[in-house]
């Protein structure tokens, strides 16, 4: 058996280089135990995978892997991962003011920019995610700014932003609190930044609530029976439309209470749908934050706790989890070394600082999938999903297990054991 | 949880000690430990007195004084103390903007002995850190080296050397971060040569000094600058390099040669590419691991094997936190990712004590659990490169300065509400966390 399936594995391999250009292959994947996280573990498991979808999940003795399929073995198993926010693509790995896409400091307010006129599938930070199981993020413009611009939702293949891309207008970035004012940060080579406000937090949301009334008032307008008397199209205000209708959510950075508090109340009064990102002050506005139904992307656990995220914790995740909180984690948005985190590794700290291997898991995959609102699609090891997995040699949170490869969407990527 | 015998109890949690050091013996029973400089030893005894190691050894082969006090470790793993060779924590400072040389100016004057960084460090298990500068100079000035004892004051963070002075190496820095607009160089050759200049400088200095031969008519007047220098070049204290590309470090090793000084490689971000060069040259080396390659040019090519290839090619490899680059909570898992990268484990778990200790010139006095040695040791609840191991208890010259069950000392460890610092006034200029990253590594202020 062992040595047919490594002579199947032998031919897959010559057959491979021709399939690889169409993308998907036929492939099994036998793990000493798959995590679908949509269901129980399933010990000696295979995983099949064919035109890009997984066709069956079983057990190894009941579950007969077809001639021709390719086969991959592993330790464990797990779902590709998802980055439920990231800037990867965008804020590129040298750090120079070429390659640093995901702030214009030109205006504090512009959720008109879009991620997928910006991001770089090519830069090697993306590679660098995948070649650590990661196969999808949400990634965009950085909180710097009161509105910076928008994420998008792609695949980590590489090619394009175009090819990638799952969801090219996901959410609208906004910040509140001190990344939220003007001179919240220095991009290299960028200068000061030329807007002058906001300057305060109570500035900022005057800002925020006008630019909120004002898209309101262009809907009602764009709607008008007179063609003649509707307004010219602005991008700013249908971008902020789409949070009213919760097609484009707002992802609104907080990390102080107040400004948590802030954001709910802004949400309330306009009837937005908003998703909290950051919150290290998650633990004393727990119950506000539950009852608002609002899910969170909760800060990378082992984030530098300074200024505003002065209060964040590794055990924040499992605070949230306790209370109920619908929440995922993410890689944020680092401005120098290292240029981007890693969610793999997040979610293991949070893992042992009382989370949990079930529930950390969880968090970089269903339940991110659940609120990027592409559970459908990926985020479980599910028959009819994309066939999205990464591999390790071991408990993938331990800090000496690999990464063997990654697949996405039945594409084998193998970067290297890392 | 380990538990004292009951006689103990109130004087250990209360933390109220003799003024003179611990007088009455301690035992720590039932741990493994892995004293790094022997054999890991399955169920162990150490015993330690007066802030040193008194014995260590296998249950069977130890004696337990009579009298001692008995902390019952059964399940746990003991470890030295944890040494970083580089670290930022205590918000210290370094040279300002108005040179590139500033060899005179110490972290001493600047630490803050009540930030939460300290206590954060040893929630991590680290009881002795190289505190730096910043690398936005050639010489960013005098580094501290501290045990991180309870402390009121700088002076009870201080190791003292035998001449009574508090020991320390000399921060240097090459490639981009000190390449900066004037007086700042502009390129890596103008940075090497102002560097040989001043200690062609040192060498002249040392040299009309030796001439005077005691006679005060004849010194030269006072060189604060030179004098450290001076120490560099007869080998009192080394110096700690910043250095990333490979080209770069080849300069350090050149530079070090030509002025006979004793040096330590910091970060090494292309060390892989030139291991065989630094280990010819009998350099040690500081290594930091980072999550992903990137943020700074140097970086790009950052990869996890650099301490692998190095401790292959025979170089003493110790890793740092660079805190906050990384977070010294976290410093277990440097050595994680060594091995993960193919570093043996041995030789990883040296790197993150041991090796360290060589690098600051202190293995005399620590980085091992061996007899005589500073009763710094941490208990874990597990193995030490595992992700789910914590670190329960940080003990220093015998006295326990963390213990994860202590309420204000978990939350340290973890973070939340509270574990911040009240006020930042060292941070009154930096408004956000890159900036302060930025601040730390020298950029512009």
């Amino acid at each position: 058996m062992k040595t047919s399936s490594r002579l199947l594995s032998a031919f897959a391999l010559g057959f491979l280089t021709s399939a690889l250009v169409a993308g998907a292959e036929n492939v099994a994947v036998i793990g000493g135990t798959v995590y679908p996280v949509s269901g129980a573990p399933l010990k000696n498991g295979v995983v099949l995978i064919r035109d890009g979808k997984i066709a069956a999940v079983g057990p190894a003795a009941t579950t007969k892997i077809p001639a021709g399929y390719r086969t991959l073995t592993a330790t464990v198993v797990t779902p590709g991962l998802i980055d439920a926010h990231a800037t990867v693509g965008l804020s590129g790995i040298l750090n120079q003011p070429h390659d640093q896409d995901q702030i214009d400091k030109s205006a504090s307010f512009q959720p008109e920019l879009r991620a997928i006129d910006a991001y770089n599938a090519k830069d090697p930070l993306v590679a660098w995610v995948r070649s650590l199981g990661v196969t999808t993020v949400n990634t965009g413009h950085s909180p710097s700014a009161l509105a910076s611009g928008q994420t998008m939702i792609v695949k980590t293949f590489g090619r394009g932003a175009d090819q990638d891309v799952l969801n090219p207008a996901a959410m609208t970035a906004v910040a509140l609190g001190r990344n939220g004012l003007t001179a919240a940060e220095v991009v290299p080579g960028a200068g000061a930044p030329s807007a002058k406000a906001p300057g305060t937090r109570a500035k900022a949301i005057a800002m925020l609530r006008t630019e909120l009334i004002k898209a309101q008032e262009y809907g009602k307008k764009r709607e008008g029976k007179d063609e003649t008397k509707r307004p010219a199209h602005d991008l700013r205000a249908e971008t902020l439309l789409r949070a009213f209708s919760g097609e484009q959510p707002l992802l609104i950075n907080v990390h102080r209470q107040q400004d948590i508090l802030s954001a709910l109340r802004v949400a309330k009064e306009f009837g937005l749908k908003i998703i909290l990102d950051g919150c290290a002050d998650a633990p004393l506005v727990l119950n506000e934050i539950k009852a608002s139904g609002f899910p969170v992307i909760l800060h990378p656990t082992m984030a530098r706790s300074s200024e505003d995220a002065e209060n964040l914790g590794v055990e924040t995740a499992a605070k949230l989890r306790a209370a109920g909180i619908p929440f995922a984690l993410q890689s944020g948005y680092e401005s120098y070394v290292p240029k981007t985190r890693v969610v793999l590794f997040e979610a293991a700290i949070a893992a042992s600082n009382g989370l949990g291997f079930a529930a950390a898991l969880a968090t970089i995959t269903l339940d991110a999938a659940k609120i990027l609102g592409i559970a459908a699609r990926t985020g479980s090891v599910e028959v009819g999903k994309d066939a999205d997995l990464a591999l390790y040699d071991g408990d993938p949170f331990e800090y000496t297990t690999h990464c063997i490869g990654t697949v996405i969407a039945g594409e084998v990527f193998a970067d290297g054991s890392r | 949880m380990a538990s004292f015998s009951l006689r103990w109890l109130a004087l250990f949690s209360c933390g109220v000690w003799p003024a003179s050091a611990q007088e009455t013996p301690l035992a720590i029973t039932g741990a493994q430990i892995i004293s790094i400089a022997g054999e890991t030893i399955s169920r162990g005894v150490l015993v330690v007195q007066h802030g040193k190691i008194l014995a260590i050894g296998p249950a069977d082969t130890v004696k337990i004084p009579v009298g001692a006090a008995v902390l019952d470790a059964s399940g746990k793993v003991l470890m030295p103390g944890l040494v970083d060779s580089h670290s930022h924590i205590g918000a210290g400072t370094g040279g300002d903007g108005s040179s590139p040389i500033q060899s005179d100016v110490r972290v001493l004057d600047s630490l803050d002995v009540r930030d939460a960084s300290i206590r954060k460090a040893r929630a991590g298990g680290i009881t002795t850190v190289n505190v730096m500068p910043g690398s936005g100079h050639l010489i960013s000035g005098q580094t501290l080296y501290i045990k991180l004892r309870e402390a009121r004051v700088i002076d009870d963070l201080l190791i003292k050397l035998p001449d009574g002075t508090a020991a320390g190496g000399l921060k240097m820095a090459n490639g981009t971060n000190s390449i900066r607009s004037a007086p700042f160089p502009g390129t890596r050759a103008k940075s090497a040569a102002l560097v040989r200049e001043q200690y062609l400088k040192a060498q002249e200095y040392r040299e009309k000094i030796k001439r005077a031969a005691g006679d005060v008519e004849k010194l030269p007047p006072r060189d604060l600058a030179l004098e450290e220098l001076v120490e560099v070049l007869e080998g009192k204290r080394i110096v700690q390099h910043h250095s990333h590309r490979a080209d770069d470090l080849l300069t350090v090793l050149r530079i070090a040669k030509e002025f006979g000084y004793k040096v330590v490689l910091h970060h090494l971000s292309e060390g892989w590419k030139v291991a065989p060069e630094i280990a010819a040259a009998g350099v040690a080396c500081s290594v930091i691991m980072l999550d992903a390659p990137g943020g700074k040019l140097e970086a790009r090519e950052f990869d996890w094997s650099t301490p692998a290839a190095l401790e292959k090619a025979g170089a003493l490899v110790g890793f740092h936190t660079d805190d906050p680059v990384t977070d010294s909570r976290l410093f277990l898992r440097s050595a994680a990712f060594g091995v993960r990268a193919g570093m043996t484990r041995p030789g990883a778990l040296a790197a993150l004590t041991l090796a360290n200790a060589k690098i600051l010139g202190l293995e005399q006095r620590l980085g091992s659990l061996e007899v005589g040695k500073d009763a710094d040791f941490i208990l874990l609840s597990g193995d030490p490169l595992s992700t789910y191991t914590h670190v329960e208890q940080t003990w220093i010259e015998g006295r326990k300065v963390f213990d994860r069950a202590r309420p204000e000392d978990h939350l340290y460890a973890v973070g939340g509400p509270g574990a911040g610092n009240p006020q930042r006034a060292h941070l009154c200029c930096f408004t956000s966390a890159g900036d302060l990253l930025a601040a730390a590594n020298g950029a512009n202020q």
